[in-house]
């Protein structure tokens, strides 16, 4: 939602000086609204207008990062409510909870196992919450020491003493931890702090739109690195709020809401604890803070955060080669497949299941599955032959059979003259197929 | 600047559609449940009404399975080879708001049951529980048209929901459909045109559209869940923006999907760095549920009754009003 020519022309000087090269200053305006000329070239413009302009050209919601070097997560800067409209950019930080009244090494050490391998992809949690219920700002102070010493991982602050997070910072200040938080009640020193120390700051305030004016108030102290918590808690009522909160920044321009949000779940079993996360992560939540440190609780989220943050429009791949699945040698079966990672995995883990070692070869189809890769001419007696030389199957195995998807059985005579004469299987249509098909011909 | 919530206005709303039948409606069931019917995206009561909960199935089979996971035993062991025991111990012990019966002995590649031994199961459920029923077939197209009309004749009157009609082959299970008074899964593969072109199919057959329940085809969590997700908001988005033909209620096949995945099988010892398999499983399942009950899903059909136990709660939550003062 960009200004139109006259918005901004009414933010000009209006003295058709000329100084920037149009001719009059809505010549200028009309440029500048079409993106053909910069602000920069106006000498005259006061302040206040390019606030008002910049502020109008910035992106809907802030990108706002926390924390330093590799581990630095960003937050924000979404444009859609949908997926499917275009893509979302910043998947959802994983934080994890500590608390100073806890064994803050132990919990550190389990956050730091947080680590997934699957489907050819790295899944960890981007951040660690260290949080004050001792009350005690020394206590405090050691417990954030000793998290900043145990993982590079992005840092949250969570304690509403001013005192007691000043003294925090003073250890920590340096990994550019995020600030929780300002509230109605110490927000001008929670502001001043955030701000002197140069870390993003969490503002908190009691439903929608309390939370909107206190976000002002601190705009008001000249810091806009922020990220909004309403203060709600409630399953159903998070879910609004943060639907509300998107749909604000991203269509309406509302800037007080502008921001990544940071959610926490409520719920104290941990199953119940990982679906109310689900929700958050699922409905636009920027951070979403957790209290379970637990594998199995932690895997299922990141899986879906990885599969929901996924660019509708292009489809991950793995590289297009041969794969050995198991303890292979020359005499293995050898599949064929697409290089779209979803069926490519979804092969692997059937031709792994079925317990004979084998090879595959995931064909270069930029992406797409066997189906619609066969539909758009890109899996063919040709592309498959092809792959196959790449692969050197001649080389590797001793025998000359290959297995093509059921599904596209019609490229068996292709494939046979392409290959100069490989004898063709035709594999089950469906990979759960796989298990009983190489039983039936490969056991 | 002034604060102004943001509510969408609708032009539409999603079809409402029983299961079901009492004595009354000339069924046999204790009650009915409806799906459907709302008039915002999924929960956001603010600005529109969910007036029907999401509901949640557990999966039975008519024959005992062979590869179901282990840690199904304490729960269904001693039911495996008592189809009604088993849809009783859901209903009762585990709180299913209803049953999905598949009908995998049918299954000519397996037990090859007959048509008639299937529709005798199907009568035997019916005794045992008294909550609406789902029946689908063993997904063998040419075998369900043998045993699907069979089973609508024997459950005449009970307002099932019964499955599957496929764009390849809609027909037979329509017919039966309609003459004995039951509704249909209408089952597309992850596609928005062939689910709308199916219920045009089976609307010009006469069966209406609210008898109809869409399956737009779900993949489980870390398997391409996203594209299920997206075709699920794309439809629900069509239906809210006045497509009749896309405004039915949506159910998935959370449980099938789930348990065919190595993150839910695989055990602690195999993959170590994944913690322990059950409650994995079990979140396996919840997730993707839950994620879809975000894209719109109002038949959720699960297999384990902790899963179901933990969506149910979540579904609980969410219908709590967040109608802004």
């Amino acid at each position: 939602m960009g200004l139109t020519g006259l918005e901004i022309f009414k933010q000009l000087p209006r003295t058709n000086c000329k100084d920037c090269g149009s001719p009059t200053c809505l010549a200028f305006a009309m440029a500048l609204a079409n993106g053909k000329a910069s602000l920069d070239k106006c000498p005259h413009v006061t302040d206040e207008a390019r606030e008002n302009l910049d502020s109008a050209s910035a992106p809907p919601i802030k990108l706002i990062k926390v924390g330093t070097g590799d581990q630095t997560v960003e937050l924000g800067d979404e444009t859609e409510l949908f997926r499917h409209d275009k893509k979302f950019y910043h998947p959802t930080a994983v934080a994890i909870l500590v608390s100073d009244q806890e064994d803050v090494e132990a919990k550190v050490n389990q956050i730091k196992e947080l680590e997934f391998e699957r489907v050819g992809l790295k899944f960890i949690t981007d951040m660690v919450v260290v949080k004050n219920d001792s009350g005690d700002a020394d206590t405090y102070k050691a417990a954030v020491e000793k998290a900043a010493a145990l993982t590079d991982k992005a840092l949250v602050l969570m304690a509403e003493d001013t005192g007691v997070m000043a003294k925090a910072l003073e250890v920590a200040a340096g990994r550019k931890p995020l600030v929780y938080a300002a509230t109605a009640e110490n927000y001008e020193a929670m502001t001043a702090l955030a701000k002197d120390k140069g870390c993003p700051l969490a503002v908190r305030g009691k439903g929608l739109e309390d939370t909107a004016a206190l976000v002002e108030k601190v705009a008001a102290l000249g810091y806009k690195e922020l990220v909004v918590d309403t203060g709600e808690r409630e399953t159903s009522k998070v879910l609004a709020d943060l639907t509300q909160v998107r749909r604000l920044a991203v269509k309406k321009r509302f800037r007080p809401l502008g921001y990544p949000t940071i959610a926490f779940t409520s719920k104290e079993d941990p199953l119940e604890e990982a679906a109310q996360a689900t929700v958050y992560l699922s409905k636009y939540a920027g951070v979403v803070v957790m209290k379970t440190a637990e594998k199995q609780h932690i895997l299922p989220l990141l899986s879906w955060r990885q599969n929901l943050f996924t660019d509708p429009q292009k489809p991950i791949q793995v590289e297009a080669k041969m794969y050995g699945v198991g303890d292979v040698n020359e005499n293995s079966p050898l599949y064929i497949t697409t290089n779209f990672s979803l069926t490519y995995y979804i092969v692997e883990g059937e031709v792994e299941a079925s317990k004979v070692p084998s090879y595959i070869i995931a064909v270069n189809t930029d992406g797409i599955s066997v189906l619609t890769a066969w539909a758009a001419g890109k899996l063919t007696g040709e592309s498959i032959a092809a792959a196959m030389k790449k692969a050197e199957v001649e080389e590797k195995l001793a025998h000359k059979k290959v297995v093509i998807p059921g599904h596209v059985a019609v490229l068996s005579g292709s494939v046979e003259e392409s290959t100069g004469g490989w004898e063709v299987l035709v594999g089950p249509r469906e990979a759960a197929g796989i298990p009983k098909y190489a039983k039936a011909n490969f056991a | 600047m002034a604060f102004n919530l943001h509510k969408e206005k609708y032009r539409s709303k999603v079809s409402e559609v029983v299961l079901g039948a009492t004595k009354e409606e000339g069924g046999t069931r204790s009650h009915t449940l409806t799906v459907g019917g709302e008039s915002t995206l999924p929960f956001l009561q603010f600005e529109g009404d969910i007036p029907n909960r999401p509901i949640a199935a557990l999966e039975i089979w008519d024959v005992a399975p062979e590869d179901w996971n282990p840690c199904f035993d304490p729960y269904y062991k001693d039911v495996y080879d008592n189809t009604g025991a088993w849809a009783r111990k859901c209903v009762d012990e585990f709180g299913a708001d209803l049953v999905l019966l598949r009908l995998k002995g049918a299954d000519p590649d397996g037990k090859d049951r007959s048509p008639e031994e299937c529709a005798n199961t199907v009568k035997e459920v019916l005794e045992a529980v008294s909550v609406p029923l789902i029946v689908i077939g063993c997904g063998k197209g040419e075998k369900d048209n043998q045993v699907m009309p069979l089973v609508a004749e024997v459950a005449s009157g009970e307002k099932l929901l019964m499955g599957v009609a496929e764009q390849e082959n809609y027909k037979s299970i329509t017919a039966a459909c309609m003459v004995h008074k039951h509704n249909l899964i209408a089952q597309s593969p992850i596609d928005i045109n062939i689910c709308k072109q199916l219920n045009i199919l089976i609307n010009e057959m006469n069966l209406d559209l609210n008898k109809i329940v869409i399956d737009p085809t779900i993949a489980a969590l870390g398997y391409g869940l996203e594209y299920g997700y997206s075709i699920m908001e794309r439809a629900r988005l069509g239906a809210l923006g006045g497509d009749r033909m896309l405004a039915m209620p949506m159910i998935g096949n959370v449980g099938y999907e789930v348990w065919r995945v190595k993150e839910a099988n695989a055990s602690e010892e195999e993959f170590p760095g994944w913690g322990q398999q059950e409650e994995r499983a079990i979140l396996w399942e919840t997730t993707t549920a839950v994620a879809l009950l975000q894209a719109g899903m109002d038949i959720l059909v699960l297999r384990h009754p902790k899963a179901l136990e933990v969506v149910k709660k979540n579904i609980d939550e969410l219908m709590e009003s967040n109608k802004y003062e």
